[in-house]
């Protein structure tokens, strides 16, 4: 160990062995493979990823492939948001998918028009009265179906202290049945045009990004985040400092419960209709947004910024193998191949840094 | 001097059967700097837990500050003005100086519940202060205390308490995992606090510090308290004497 002459008071700083932000290294992955998909595709197809090649365009970059790359992980960025929270506070949430199957299901239910094409609505779940609802009814009843289920969540952890991961599995378990049971299986299809209007073309992405800036501020300038920051790195050390741990976790499971609640609002009103099977998986997907993005599974460190990141290296990925005329079969295989990749990484960061190099 | 800040009278606790603390008197006098040594299992720890609210006691009374006082959790301590260093040291590694300084009683600037905005200035601005006066050197406080040395890091969590500490500073083996020039640094923050005339109650094992830093040394020998000497009035053979037994009969012995 390495004992200066002058002792603690002498210690020298040297700004060039500060620790990087881990954001900057997955900015850089992201480049990286922004840069891989580029060189393929001019290797194999001679067209690039990034550029715009066609002559009747007049833009730098192919933008519609750029919405396409973002468009499409929205949804679930969205509720990799909430996830990021519960793992910076040192939890799990293995919930989110089936809570966006349940909430678009009771969402949707709210949501109906009464008349299609002068007929009345063949998948009415609930009687006239609840059809052509205002669209503030079924997003009021989506975000509060989510916070909900997350309030259980956190209560069940805060509680009766058992491990996130089981609590958080049965919440999984018991959602994705309440979906399937809510209209016996059957799709809810048949929204109002304005409950429609939600995931229309890019609001789902203004709304992903939207969110993420607010949250990127909750996590960086309240109490709030400081909190999740701190219970996440050390429980004992935050309770004992005077943090109601217990309240802070299940704030903490609420929130991303109602992310989850949104997220599900977004994308039944953009497929206009609502399934028992919606979600599935989602909640994996937005587990690795978030590791890929620097979020540390033991909990205490990540930020929102790197889950927005990890969540465009996942859109990059999948506009990539499009691209390439892929099946998606690799994209899977890839992607668990980059979340073990990401995690492997980032352990070796961190113990090289434990021993101080 | 002469104003009592802390008195237990007949602290008992035991677990089960076991009587880790049995009777305990003690008193300690406004900017005293008293140790409690004793071999393992002596019932120093306890001794310690009783007062910083972390347990509650089987019996007996805790007088803090002229009115006696119940504490039922550190939380509650720590209001009264009884600052704890841990031996674990309670600070969240991936957190930076100012927010483990600041931890569960941030600064605000604009309340929102738990919403509230943080006063980051003010909290680094504190900070700075208070490593100021308690003489602690940290080279970069915005780093996340993780990559800190052992010593820098006993130094924060002592900096923590000295900041805070209006009434007493209870520090559990502060220097047990440091070496020599930590061990320094964090014996000189000690004197400055006995300079401040904060009232202090430290563990420890190591003699050589303890006739270096405190007034008077209190013994614990299987739950008891068997003696209380004066710095002056003892030498390291008679505590050694103390603490395994030879001398001192736990019976009758007062604090």
């Amino acid at each position: 160990m390495a004992q200066s002459a002058s002792g603690l008071g002498g210690l020298k700083y040297d700004p060039s062995k500060r620790a990087r932000p881990p954001e900057l290294n997955v900015f850089m992955a992201l480049v990286g493979i922004v840069v891989i998909f580029e060189v393929l595709g001019w290797l194999i197809y001679h067209d690039s990823f990034l550029f715009n090649t066609r002559k009747d365009l007049d833009t730098l970059f192919n933008n519609q492939r750029l919405q396409v790359i973002i468009l499409q992980v929205s949804i679930v960025g969205i509720l990799a948001l909430g996830v990021t929270q519960v793992i910076i506070s040192g939890g799990i949430d293995l919930s989110s998918g089936s809570i966006v199957g349940a909430t678009a299901m009771i969402t949707m239910s709210f949501a109906q028009t009464a008349l299609v094409n002068g007929n009345p609505n063949p998948k009415a779940i609930f009687g006239e009265a609840f059809m052509d609802l205002p669209v503030i009814v079924p997003v009021i009843v989506g975000l509060g179906c989510g916070m909900i289920a997350g309030m259980v969540n956190g209560a069940l952890i805060a509680y009766t202290r058992i491990p996130p991961f089981i609590a958080t599995l049965g919440m999984m378990v018991s959602a994705r049945g309440l979906s399937k049971w809510w209209s016996n299986g059957n799709p809810i299809s048949f929204p109002t045009e304005s409950f429609a209007g939600i995931g229309k073309g890019l609001w789902p992405v203004a709304i992903f990004v939207t969110l993420a800036v607010l949250f990127h501020c909750v996590m960086t300038y309240t109490k709030y985040g400081k909190h999740c920051y701190a219970v996440g790195s050390n429980e004992d050390a935050a309770r004992m400092s005077g943090i109601k741990v217990l309240n802070h976790k299940i704030l903490v499971y609420a929130i991303a419960g109602t992310l989850a609640g949104a997220a599900s609002i977004v994308l039944c009103s953009k497929n206009l209709t609502a399934q028992a099977g919606m979600g599935v998986q989602y909640e994996l997907d937005g587990i690795a947004m978030a590791v890929i993005g620097g979020v540390s599974l033991s909990g205490g460190r990540g930020s929102i910024f790197g889950t927005v990141l990890g969540a465009l290296i996942f859109g990059v990925i999948i506009s990539g193998f499009t691209f390439l005329k892929l099946d998606a079969y690799y994209q899977e295989m890839v992607k668990g191949v980059i979340i073990v990749g990401a995690v492997v990484l980032d352990q070796w960061r961190q113990r090289s840094r434990g021993r101080g190099k | 001097m002469s104003r009592i800040i802390l008195e237990t009278r007949s602290l008992t606790k035991h677990y089960g059967g076991v009587h880790a603390l049995d009777d305990a008197n003690f008193t300690l006098m406004d900017g005293e700097h008293v140790a409690v040594v004793g071999d393992n299992g002596a019932g120093k720890s306890t001794f310690v837990r009783q007062i910083t609210g972390v347990e509650q006691k089987t019996a007996g009374q805790i007088f803090f500050d002229g009115a006696e006082v119940n504490h039922s959790g550190p939380l509650e301590a720590r209001e009264s003005g009884i600052e704890t260093v841990f031996q674990t040291l309670a600070l969240a590694d991936d957190l930076d100086v100012p927010s483990n300084l600041y931890l569960g009683r941030e600064i605000i600037k604009f309340n929102l519940g738990p919403f509230s905005i943080l006063d980051r200035k003010e909290m680094k601005a504190r900070t700075m202060e208070a490593l100021q006066r308690t003489a602690v050197k940290i080279p970069n406080v915005d780093n996340p205390i993780r990559n800190m040395s052992g010593g820098q890091r006993q130094c924060v969590a002592i900096a923590r308490a000295a900041a805070f500490a209006s009434k007493l500073i209870i520090m559990d083996e502060p220097t047990a995992a440091l070496g020599v020039q930590e061990t320094a640094q964090v014996e000189n923050i000690i004197k400055g606090l006995k300079a401040r005339g904060v009232p202090m109650i430290l563990v420890s094992h190591n003699l050589r510090q303890v006739f270096d830093l405190v007034d008077r040394i209190v013994v614990f020998r299987r739950g008891r308290i068997v003696a209380s000497l004066k710095r002056e009035e003892t030498d390291g053979n008679d505590i050694v004497s103390y603490i395994t037994g030879v001398k001192g009969n736990a019976e009758g012995a007062v604090a």
